[in-house]
């Protein structure tokens, strides 16, 4: 596909991370998830964190989400040092930088697309009318146009990727951070998923992919791989032969 | 966040566990059911006896061996059993006294330890009438009006003659197609004439005062003994005016009655429509004091219910609040949040209680004929004890669920 290889340009740089290490504490072992980490992500970028279990991916991710801080070493946000911000502003982050996708989609199973897309809205404070419009565009975005009443369990498993997807949008995020998104899903609308990250992606927005599939590291732009807490190579597009050693 | 939005959630996952929300409310229901009913009901009690209803006659003060106080317990304290009786003789000294001084002195003597039961024809009323033996005083001093027929005179007394009049009960049981006047019945084996019968009084406090018969007190001792008995005495004054000069006079002709000297304390009770009055406030009082305690402490239970149910949320829900944080959710938020489901459960289930306990103390009100009352300040204290107990029991869970990490919340499976 001739869009699949077009690289657009990059904007500035919106992820910063400077020798960052994560230890954890498990009774009364210290275990090292990260051990000196360095990366920058520019906005507009299409990159895909790759890595076997165990290899520090998860805490990467954690990380960049802001669900986290770093033991040591700097990560800016935006310019902005988030290591040093309290629990409210990283939920501001969390809130308004950052596009979260999972991959069992996590949606409230009581509330419908339209409510599920809204509650970040709501989080940021943003009153009831202004919120149904911006989340009933960003619905019909995603291609669920017809289904913004319907509740997650009336919907197929793409349909709830969708939604995830459309939340993870709606206030309109430096980032968006998708960890596994087609790992609940089929290959075929695991396909479609991915043609709407790139479609997403063509779009402007910025997109980091933590995944240990091959398959759809493959959408990526960049590829970085993590190994023992540590980034084995960092390199641009997706080239089989080195992916070789990481991947199953 | 604004705050229509936490009311919405809270809604929404109540609604999620209806049974479960429903049987949380109902324990502060419960609780604050109990409180309110009792409260209005007392409230209502107390309106009525401050504002109309008359245990004696007006201006009326009355001597007696026992103290109108209604002992909790039904005791009759040591002090007042030691009492000497106020023999009829006594009674009679002080109505020579005060012979003159008032419009009525009656004298009366109750037996309530006769079985009192009425025989005509074979027809029987309830054993359970009240023989009082009396002057013809006794109807103004306590308040009833004949019917017909006549009343008691001072010579029946004299005479001790075997004459009665009946409560409005005993004519309608034993002469619902003829007049009793002038008939002979049987009472507890003694037979007298109906000579009155009194006009009905109906129900206080659930109570009938219409299955009663009064006869000459002279033959009330013949009949069923004077040794043991004691005489109350209601004294009436002429007017409002001499009330208070009467009182004073009827003390002394009392202290004389029961040769007290002056350095003795008074041996024998005063009430008036006042202290009966006063006296029940005084038991109201210990009432509400018991409801409100016991109801504090159902509604205790029912908040270490809403926080045991709201634990049980919290880690139930412990993915939904790792996702709420992850997009966006500060703790405060996820804090209002479990914390108005907790309040919600609570003010719903003290609404529901108030709303019902109104009802029923009215209904009991009702049944004992007394005016209904809305408890506008109990109704309050209720709401607020109810936010307390949502806020005081909720804090808990909903700090537990504000500060779970959120990378573990989204975690749990």
């Amino acid at each position: 596909m001739e869009t699949r290889n077009s690289i657009r340009p990059f904007g500035p740089v919106v992820i910063d991370i400077e020798n960052i290490t994560k230890d954890y504490v498990m009774g009364e072992e210290v275990v090292r998830a990260l051990r000196g980490v360095t990366l920058q992500i520019r906005r507009n970028e299409y990159i895909a964190i790759m890595g076997p279990s165990g290899s520090g991916k998860s805490t990467l991710m954690n990380m960049l989400g802001c669900l986290d801080t770093p033991s040591s070493g700097r990560y800016e946000f935006n310019g902005k040092n988030v290591a040093e911000m309290d629990d409210d502003e990283l939920a501001a982050v969390r809130n308004r930088e950052i596009g979260f996708v999972f991959q069992t989609f996590n949606l409230l199973p009581r509330a419908t697309s339209l409510r599920n897309v809204e509650l970040p809205l709501i989080y940021a404070g943003i009153e009831s009318e202004r919120r149904e419009a911006r989340a009933t565009q960003v619905l019909a975005d995603v291609g669920l146009g017809d289904r913004i009443h319907h509740k997650p369990n009336e919907l197929s498993g793409g349909q709830r990727q969708r939604v995830a997807i459309a939340r993870a949008l709606v206030n309109g995020p430096s980032i968006i951070l998708a960890d596994e998104p087609t790992g609940n899903l089929d290959s075929k609308t695991g396909e479609e998923i991915m043609d709407l990250f790139e479609d997403l992606y063509q779009r402007g927005n910025t997109i980091i992919l933590v995944t240990h599939e091959r398959d759809i590291a493959v959408h990526a732009r960049r590829t970085v791989h993590l190994r023992d807490g540590l980034i084995e190579m960092d390199h641009a597009g997706f080239i089989p032969e080195l992916d070789l050693p990481v991947a199953r | 966040m604004l705050f229509s939005e936490i009311i919405k959630m809270a809604w929404s996952s109540l609604g999620a566990n209806k049974l479960r929300s429903a049987l949380t409310m109902l324990g502060i229901t419960i609780g604050v059911f109990s409180v309110i009913s009792v409260m209005t009901a007392i409230g209502a009690l107390q309106y009525s006896i401050e504002n109309g209803i008359s245990f004696l006659g007006s201006n009326i003060f009355q001597f007696g061996k026992y103290p109108a106080n209604i002992s909790a317990s039904g005791d009759v304290q040591e002090k007042f059993r030691n009492r000497h009786n106020i023999t009829y003789q006594q009674a009679l000294h002080y109505y020579r006294l005060m012979e003159g001084e008032a419009r009525e002195i009656c004298l009366k003597s109750f037996g309530y330890e006769v079985k009192g039961q009425a025989v005509y024809n074979g027809v029987k009323t309830t054993p359970s009438l009240l023989i009082v033996g009396t002057n013809r005083s006794f109807l103004t001093a306590n308040a009833y009006t004949l019917g017909y027929g006549r009343n008691l005179n001072d010579e029946d007394v004299d005479l001790s003659r075997r004459v009665i009049v009946v409560g409005k009960l005993i004519e309608k049981r034993l002469f619902p197609h003829e007049t009793p006047i002038g008939k002979v019945v049987r009472v507890s084996g003694h037979t007298y004439t109906i000579v009155g019968v009194l006009a009905e009084k109906g129900t206080a406090f659930g109570q009938s005062q219409d299955d009663l018969c009064i006869m000459p007190i002279t033959r009330f001792f013949e009949d069923y003994g004077e040794a043991k008995r004691t005489v109350n005495i209601a004294t009436q004054a002429f007017t409002q005016d001499t009330y208070n000069r009467t009182f004073d006079r009827g003390i002394g002709a009392m202290r004389i009655a029961r040769g007290l000297r002056p350095d003795q304390p008074n041996d024998f009770e005063i009430y008036s429509n006042d202290s009966l009055k006063s006296a029940f406030v005084n038991v109201a009082g210990y009432v509400r004091v018991g409801a409100f305690v016991i109801s504090l402490i159902a509604l205790v239970a029912a908040g270490i219910g809403i926080m045991n149910i709201m634990l049980v949320s919290v880690t139930e829900r412990t993915k939904e609040i790792g996702v709420r944080k992850s997009i966006g959710a500060r703790s405060r938020d996820i804090l209002r949040q479990f914390l108005t489901e907790a309040v919600f459960i609570s003010e719903t289930g003290g609404v529901l209680g108030i709303l019902l306990g109104i009802v029923a103390g009215d209904l009991l009100a009702t049944w004992l004929k007394v005016d209904l009352i809305f408890p506008y300040g109990w109704a309050l204290a209720g709401l607020l004890v109810c936010s307390a107990i949502g806020i005081g029991f909720g804090l808990y869970p909903a700090y537990r669920a504000a500060n779970l990490d959120p990378i573990e919340a989204l975690r749990y499976e």
